[in-house]
């Protein structure tokens, strides 16, 4: 019997061109300066264009609002031109000024927002940001030639920098809306929702119930509007992995943002059609403290690290076809592919073990605390290794799983031995997985620091031959590996549930999708 | 009565006082804040943040700050839903909450009086095993794990109905029936207690002696004493029904108040852990006031107040 009552909204879709999207989590801000999540990203990019744009498959920079660039020949200068027919949703045209204004908004340091960092490659960006300089006397590369003509000087050649700016924190936001509602060094004002939202995307926002559904209508404005197939995107903010799955089987969704660890099997083996494993660029990582015994000392964490069969998690304990991370930067990230370096020795970490506990005097290692924040994956993991570095290290392991406000603080306050951690590359280049362990980074949480990282960094900024860069890239990876301030463990893969009716959706490193080129069919294209 | 009343309303302050102090000290004193992100943000940025939001006032100041907000009814802004107002948000959640209790409540009496009923005037026969076995059954089942069954027959297999949504009236179905029959076995096993309870009084004995039709001594005598229980348990669950059910909501993808009351402490939303506590507070000290009324009239005994 079929359903009679159900409304399938897969297939209305083919006549109504709807994208009926699984959104995971509802976005915190729908302002692109302060938001911070996946999710804003998704919603964010129907409704906002920044200087350029993506290749849906290579997410290589494509003509956005600039319809061309030139790059100075020493990689410092960018200048955009941009095209007469880029007009906001409310038929304003998109100038430079617009642009100069949006950066000037988000290093704002009154705005406060989260990803403000992002543009420190901009020069004097971080004087006007951080160190207290007006914007008039911080001169921050800027600067709009003419109403169509924008400049951005950097402070270092950045090869990445194109792909850098099809992040959130680079788009611009039309600056009459955002003085209208006071927006400009304020949070938490109503100019993000729909009759107010002034975008320059290929989509306008039409409805946003919260915890219920965000809906984008195509935006008749958009100077590419003839590319876009659908007609709206609605995006359904649904957490549950579980519910999720029954949305997408009884066609309520295109497409969810995630699956259940334990549906993986079942969905595999019947549905392998529909269910998509897809490379994302992420590492799931355990930190450990350098600042308590026993891993101040390298020879534990090496032991910690050659113990660990990284082959095993993923195939036995994650199954959602991961990779062992025997490095911390994922493989081609960017073109670069740093060396395996952290293996799996059991006798080696044996004996560096013993030679540890020698010199201490000791017989054992004391009980170690593994924290991690509350999730049955987390915890299948941890329970893995607990069982690893007993069988390998006779060593005692506890694991204490915290809520996740609890255990962000208690990360930030270095509490821990060893603790859980997973990173997700913000643009597709190793810097971003690399930067995190310069000594001042406020990301690194370890207490390690080393003079010659912090500095083959610096040199790898200010190099643009890409393959002296990776260089210097491989040899962070190298000093990363044999200081092991880190047990990198696997690497990310998004897995989904997808609709064959949806068309012009290929799977991307940073799993992002320019909906302009998203089709709805039936059969093959 | 109505110096009864007055009265209730009284009381009702300080108890609202000492709960909106509670709860703003007891969220205040939990690790983390709402502004805390794997994402690594200077102390000076966080600081700017906070201040965004007066968080960066003295904690008492804080505090007075937020009673003479809430004395002129604002709950002041969502610190994770940015650009809305805790009171708005619950002004748009609650009607949806409040439908899909009160649905379930329909579902619950309409199922529950009946079975307790039967139960208690068929006492320990096959019937009151039986009913009160799948009462038992009922309460001890979890709505996470009924919730997924219902979906499962209804939906997958016979695909009668809609698995998830809040949309139309064939949505409201699945839900419904999950949060309801559960207070359903609930309702049944304490009109079963009350009812067995009533029937042994004298005044029914003296009923039946005067000659009443069996239907008579129920509907007119039995039923109002037997079922004090049951409405007594109502005031609480009534609030708790139409307060909204987290679970269920999840399930069923419903966006209902019950989301936005536990979400808001994993988020550390201060002004939605209060605004929701104090709504919820105030709902139950309402439903408790007219549960007492509705028993002053239904036993004479609880008037002399």
């Amino acid at each position: 019997m079929s359903s009679c009552t159900a409304p399938n909204n897969v297939e209305q879709a083919l006549g109504d061109k709807t994208l009926h999207f699984g959104l995971g989590a509802e976005p915190q801000y729908l302002d692109p300066h302060l938001a911070s999540s996946v999710s804003a990203h998704n919603v964010i990019i129907a409704l906002i264009e920044g200087l350029v744009s993506e290749d849906p498959k290579t997410l290589k920079p494509v003509p956005g609002v600039a319809e061309r660039w030139e790059i100075s020949e020493d990689g410092l200068v960018y200048t955009f031109h941009f095209r007469k027919n880029a007009k906001w949703s409310n038929g304003d045209s998109v100038t430079a000024n617009d642009f100069v204004y949006s950066y000037r908004r988000i290093l704002n340091p009154n705005l406060a927002s989260q990803y403000a960092s992002m543009l420190h490659g901009l020069k004097n960006a971080r004087k006007y940001h951080r160190e207290g300089t007006s914007w008039e006397d911080a001169n921050v590369g800027v600067v709009a030639i003419n109403e169509h003509t924008l400049q951005l000087t950097l402070e270092n050649p950045t090869p990445y920098f194109l792909e850098l700016l099809n992040h959130y924190s680079w788009f611009p936001a039309h600056p009459p809306t955002i003085e209208k509602f006071d927006a400009f060094a304020k949070q938490g004002t109503s100019w993000t929702r729909p009759g107010n939202y002034v975008g320059n995307g290929p989509f306008v926002l039409s409805d946003h119930k919260v915890n219920s559904v965000i809906e984008v209508t195509k935006n008749p404005n958009y100077w590419d509007a003839d590319t876009v197939s659908l007609n709206k995107i609605r995006f359904y903010p649904i957490e549950s992995a579980d519910t999720e799955e029954r949305a997408f089987r009884s066609g309520f969704l295109h497409l969810t943002q995630t699956v259940s660890p334990d549906r993986i099997d079942y969905l595999k083996e019947n549905y392998p059609d529909l269910i998509h494993f897809e490379s994302y660029l992420g590492t799931y990582f355990y930190r450990f403290n350098l600042d308590k015994a026993p891993f101040d000392d390298v020879r534990v964490r090496l032991a910690f690290n050659l113990a660990t069969d990284r082959k095993a998690i993923v195939e036995k304990v994650t199954k959602g076809g991961q990779t062992p991370a025997v490095c911390f930067t994922p493989p081609e990230t960017g073109g670069f592919t740093p060396k395996a370096r952290f293996k799996f020795d059991p006798d080696k970490a044996k004996a560096l073990l013993q030679e540890y506990l020698n010199d201490k005097g000791l017989n054992s290692l004391p009980k170690i605390e593994l924290k991690y924040n509350t999730s049955e994956g987390h915890k299948k993991v941890a329970e893995a290794l607990q069982g690893m570095w007993k069988e390998n290290l006779g060593v005692e392991i506890q694991l204490l799983n915290m809520e996740w406000k609890v255990f962000l603080s208690t990360i930030a306050k270095r509490d821990f031995s060893i603790a859980r951690a997973g990173w997700i590359g913000d643009y597709v280049d190793a810097n971003t997985f690399l930067h995190m362990w310069r000594t001042e980074d406020g990301h690194n949480n370890t207490g390690w620091s080393n003079a010659r990282y912090d500095e083959l960094l610096d040199l790898a900024a200010k190099e643009s031959n890409a393959t002296r860069r990776f260089s210097l890239f491989d040899e962070c990876e190298k000093l990363l590996s044999e200081h092991a301030p880190i047990l990198p463990i696997y690497f990310y893969v998004h897995v989904t549930l997808r609709s064959p009716t949806v068309k012009g959706w290929h799977p991307t490193l940073l799993d992002h999708h320019p909906y302009k080129y998203v089709r709805l069919l039936k059969g093959k294209e | 009565m109505s110096k009864f009343i007055l009265l209730r309303i009284l009381q009702a302050i300080p108890t609202l006082l000492v709960i909106a102090t509670l709860t703003f000290f007891m969220t205040r004193m939990a690790p983390g804040g709402p502004f805390d992100s794997e994402k690594n943000i200077p102390a000076e940025i966080k600081a700017k943040l906070e201040s965004h939001f007066g968080l960066d006032r003295p904690l008492h100041e804080q505090y007075f700050l937020y009673l003479q907000n809430l004395l002129h009814g604002d709950l002041g802004p969502s610190f994770k839903y940015m650009g809305w107002e805790v009171s708005e948000l619950i002004a748009k959640a609650f009607p949806v909450s409040a439908q899909l209790g009160l649905l379930s409540l329909g579902i619950a009496l309409l199922l529950g009086l009946p079975t307790g009923i039967v139960a208690a005037l068929r006492k320990n026969s096959k019937y009151d095993y039986l009913l009160m076995t799948i009462a038992m059954i009922g309460i001890c089942l979890p709505t996470f794990v009924l919730g997924p069954l219902l979906i499962l027959i209804f939906s997958s297999w016979l695909g009668w109905l809609p698995p998830l949504g809040w949309y139309s009236l064939s949505d409201m179905f699945l839900p419904s029936l999950t949060l309801g029959l559960f207070y359903a076995a609930y309702i049944a096993r304490l009109t079963r207690a009350g009812m067995l309870e009533t029937l042994n009084q004298d005044y029914i004995r003296t009923a039946r002696a005067k000659g009443a039709s069996p239907i008579r001594v129920i509907s007119r005598h039995a039923l109002k004493g037997g079922l004090l229980p049951v409405v007594t348990f109502l005031g609480p669950a009534f609030a708790g029904l139409i307060s909204g059910s987290f679970i269920i909501e999840s399930i069923f993808f419903i966006p209902g108040l019950g989301k936005f009351f536990v979400t808001a402490a994993f988020n550390r939303d201060y002004t939605m852990v209060l605004g929701t506590v104090l709504f919820y507070a105030c709902l139950i000290i309402i439903l408790n006031l007219i549960v007492d009324v509705i028993q002053a009239t239904l036993d004479p005994r609880s008037r002399n107040l």
